[in-house]
């Protein structure tokens, strides 16, 4: 395969792209730890992520004992149970999904699949990771601190989130603070390799448009991030401010534990508008990655293009664009102007648009494919069922008289989990099990696979469709016990602990997971350079795993997008990318010798 | 956020034209043929690029804070706070950094090497006067009891002009690494090339941060 394409350099004038002086470190520190190889910092990134992750896993499994057997677990206060929200949602949705697709994913596959050596800085990138995980230990460590971490909700609402009773409103709040923006520091670094990589560092013949839909995904929710995260830093610092200086910017005037505080004026309001600025556009920079991920996926193992690529792209721009006007639909309680829930509802079900088209798109891509009911396959499909749920249930909360009655109750929960927590973690399942053989050279056990999945798969609805019932009873969210209340039914409570029990079972199912992840890494059956037969540049290197410097001695040269599978007279059902249409072996000249190696697993 | 809001949609509505003209004309299921690859890539250096970038990020950073100052402004407990007249004198030393760098950076393209340093000299000691005056004009504030808590307005001044202050000392880092660079000894071509982006980029950046400045003190002077 890589020889075919060497050989077609001999055809076309010199590379124009120019190389990249690489920095070839020669210690183990320089090639693993200190690494400015994105490889390297992509693993890095993605084993600091799920480790982080595998804490805020915890995290939710004691809510939910609480929550389902509430006045059984002693160790379990309410101080703890808030505490343990908000880490869970801050750690799930930024030091989790935000660093595992654009830090772990992002570093991975942008230079691979665009055909580059390797990030245009490396050393800007190397100090990206290592900042992230200033962040993350710095979080870990507000467990640790006299008052511990925040329980301010993941939200960090002002005024209660710096006022004395809440949970951690002593130093947790403020290394909360802290560690999110030096989270957003250490993005902004690694984001501006990510998109000036995409945009200047492609191999020759690689155009926009032959773009695997993965990369679209990743640069687009890069440029969102660079330009949303900005909203989290100013409020992180205003009220690191309010909190610290004793500055008004959040804080109203009011009396706290019977004492008038110092604060005087300062908008509350305010800082929710900055916090969801930020916080929508997060439920893109999560969601357009998994997006971009799960269409490649389902093109490779359904054997067949991506159905209307263009429109799948235009979709990711539009939506990406859309995302900064519809923030304030999270706020349609708050008492801000009504005026602004109409405009809001209005983007809010525009928004809508772009997102059903790639839906559409996904099952047309699936009609009459060649289904390969791999793993990857598996969670892509089911990320199709959870997206299309969690997406149903967000037109009806996008309405501002529906969201009213709902939006403290479970029926919330139950939404932004199937949409921007399940979903986007199947992707990450999904993409792990299909990039593991090229990053490790061996594949994951199919069987252990299939298990997780379907436990996951089915365990993640026995979870979260209960709680739409729940919410339409009215149940409250954030509650730690119900008591004896009257919107709190026995059957309510059942349900709770029927709820709780499939979480537990989900939860240890992981293990499943991680156990796969590795023990393959050492009895992992070979996978050959391109186990799934798949077109795109990444399955086309000359050494899996691929070497510092990915493409060996010449980059590869794309001829074609990355969706040619199953094309009419080919012999192959797929064509990778640097295949130029002349060396493609078509059934009429069927000349063996003549035929370039196809990149079969060898 | 009506400030921040017409940025973002400026800026998306910028990225999404971009994107839409280099992507509308295009069969992307059509293979190319041996001979036609082109290099579709932007034709920039790549740190011309980020830098582009990092000040969109820095342009939303600040947008962010001038919408946040413009609703803080609309409530009931905002005072004016006395502007410090060095302001001015500060203003004009930022605005003569700027056009040193631009003196530099219309001799790097001709070449003349000698007058790149002394331009760079000069805009680097007007940009630490510059920082200098800020903190003159901070002790001000303070010493007549205005501090960041006396009222929202100065909270507002003393976290935007730092926020400012710290851009300009990240940019004073790639000014020195230039300098060195410059002083080091500019024998080959490739060399002189490369000083001659750093100075560019060097300017781009400070009369980006000049604009920001200037949009900052007349939102001050408008309290």
């Amino acid at each position: 395969m890589v020889q075919a394409a060497h050989d077609a350099t001999s055809f076309v004038a010199p590379l124009e792209v120019e190389e990249e002086e690489l920095y070839h470190a020669k210690t183990f520190i320089g090639k693993y730890i200190w690494s400015q190889d994105a490889k390297v910092i992509a693993i890095q990134y993605a084993v600091t992520a799920i480790a982080i992750g595998l804490v805020a896993l915890v995290l939710s499994v004691i809510m939910r004992l609480q929550l389902g057997f509430p006045d059984t677990f002693d160790f379990i206060t309410p101080s703890n149970y808030l505490q343990f929200v908000t880490m869970h949602g801050m750690i799930m949705v930024i030091y989790l999904l935000t660093a595992l697709f654009l830090g772990g994913f992002g570093n991975y596959l942008i230079p691979l699949m665009c055909g580059a050596r390797d990030m245009v800085f490396p050393y800007v990138n190397m100090v990206s990771y290592w900042v992230y995980l200033a962040a993350v230990l710095l979080l870990v460590a507000s467990f640790f601190v006299p008052g511990g971490p925040t329980g301010a909700g993941w939200t960090l609402y002002p005024p209660q989130a710096i006022s004395p009773g809440t949970p951690g409103a002593d130093a947790g709040i403020i290394m909360m603070l802290v560690s999110l923006a030096l989270f957003i520091v250490g993005f902004t670094m690694g984001g501006l390799n990510y998109v000036v990589t995409v945009l200047q560092a492609r191999t020759r013949g690689m155009t926009l448009m032959r773009l695997p839909l993965t990369i679209w995904g990743i640069f687009m929710a890069t440029v969102l991030a660079l330009l949303a995260f900005p909203a989290l830093f100013v409020s992180a610092i205003m009220m690191t401010l309010d909190r610290l200086l004793g500055t008004s910017f959040f804080m109203p005037a009011m009396v706290s534990m019977g004492e008038q505080t110092a604060y005087d004026g300062g908008s509350p309001i305010l800082f929710q508008h900055l916090f969801w600025f930020f916080g929508h556009p997060e439920v893109y920079i999560v969601a357009l990655p998994a997006f971009g991920i799960v269409s490649d996926l389902l093109a490779t193992h359904a054997r067949k293009c991506i159905f209307g690529y263009r429109m799948m792209v235009w979709a990711i721009v539009a939506i990406g664009a859309l995302s900064f006007v519809v923030w304030a639909h999270h706020m349609y309680v708050s008492g801000m102007n009504p005026y602004f829930g109409f405009f809001f509802a209005t983007t809010t079900l525009i928004i809508a648009v772009p997102t059903a088209i790639k839906v559409y798109n996904w099952v047309l891509t699936l009609w009459r494919g060649n289904i390969r009911l791999t793993v990857p396959m598996l969670f892509a499909i089911g990320f199709i069922f959870t997206f299309i749920n969690g997406g149903l249930t967000g037109l009806f909360l996008g309405n501002v008289t529906v969201d009213l009655p709902l939006s403290d109750t479970y029926f919330v929960v139950a939404h932004f989990h199937m949409v921007m927590a399940v979903s986007p973690i199947l992707v990450v399942f999904g993409a792990i099990y299909h990039w593991y053989p090229k990053i490790t050279g061996r594949m994951l056990n199919d069987t252990l696979g299939k298990a997780h999945f379907w436990i996951t798969f089915i365990g993640t609805y026995t979870i979260y469709y209960p709680m739409h019932y729940l919410g339409f009873e009215g149940l409250p969210r954030r509650y730690y016990a119900y008591g004896d209340t009257a919107f709190m039914s026995d059957s309510a409570q059942a349900l709770n602990s029927f709820i709780t029990v499939a979480a537990c079972i989900v939860a240890v199912a992981q293990i499943l997971f991680i156990w796969n992840l590795i023990s393959s890494l050492r009895n992992g059956k070979p996978s050959g350079p391109n186990p799934w037969e798949a077109t795109t540049l990444e399955w086309q290197t000359p050494d899996t795993p691929p070497k510092h410097g990915n493409f060996g001695e010449n980059l590869p040269l794309v001829y074609r997008w990355a969706y040619d599978y199953s094309v009419p007279g080919a012999v192959e059902d797929f064509i990778p990318q640097n295949v130029p249409p002349e060396d493609v072996p078509t059934a009429r000249t069927d000349d063996p010798t003549a035929a370039p190696a196809e990149g079969q697993p060898a | 956020m009506s400030v921040t809001l017409v940025f973002m949609a400026v800026l998306m509505g910028m990225v999404a034209f971009w994107l839409l003209r280099h992507t509308i004309n295009v069969r992307p299921w059509a293979a190319e043929s041996r001979g036609n690859l082109i290099n579709s890539n932007i034709q920039l250096p790549a740190t011309k690029i980020a830098l582009g970038v990092f000040m969109a990020v820095v342009a939303s950073l600040f947008a962010l804070f001038i919408s946040a100052y413009s609703i803080r402004m609309s409530l009931a407990d905002w005072r004016p706070m006395p502007e410090p007249d060095l302001l001015w004198v500060n203003t004009g030393i930022l605005v003569l950094a700027s056009v040193a760098l631009q003196w530099a950076w219309n001799a790097a393209n001709k070449g003349r090497m000698e007058i790149v340093k002394r331009a760079m000299s000069i805009a680097g000691a007007l940009t630490v006067a510059f920082v200098l005056g800020q903190y003159l004009a901070w002790e001000q504030l303070i010493a007549t009891g205005y501090f960041m808590t006396a009222n929202p307005a100065n909270a507002f001044f003393f976290l935007l002009t730092g926020l400012h202050a710290l851009h300009l000392f990240g940019g004073l880092v790639a000014w020195y690494r230039t300098s060195a660079r410059l002083w080091r000894g500019v024998g080959e071509t490739a060399e002189i090339a490369k000083i001659r982006l750093n100075v560019e980029l060097c300017a781009v950046y400070w009369h980006f941060l000049l604009v920001i400045w200037l949009i900052l003190f007349s939102l001050m002077l408008n309290t």
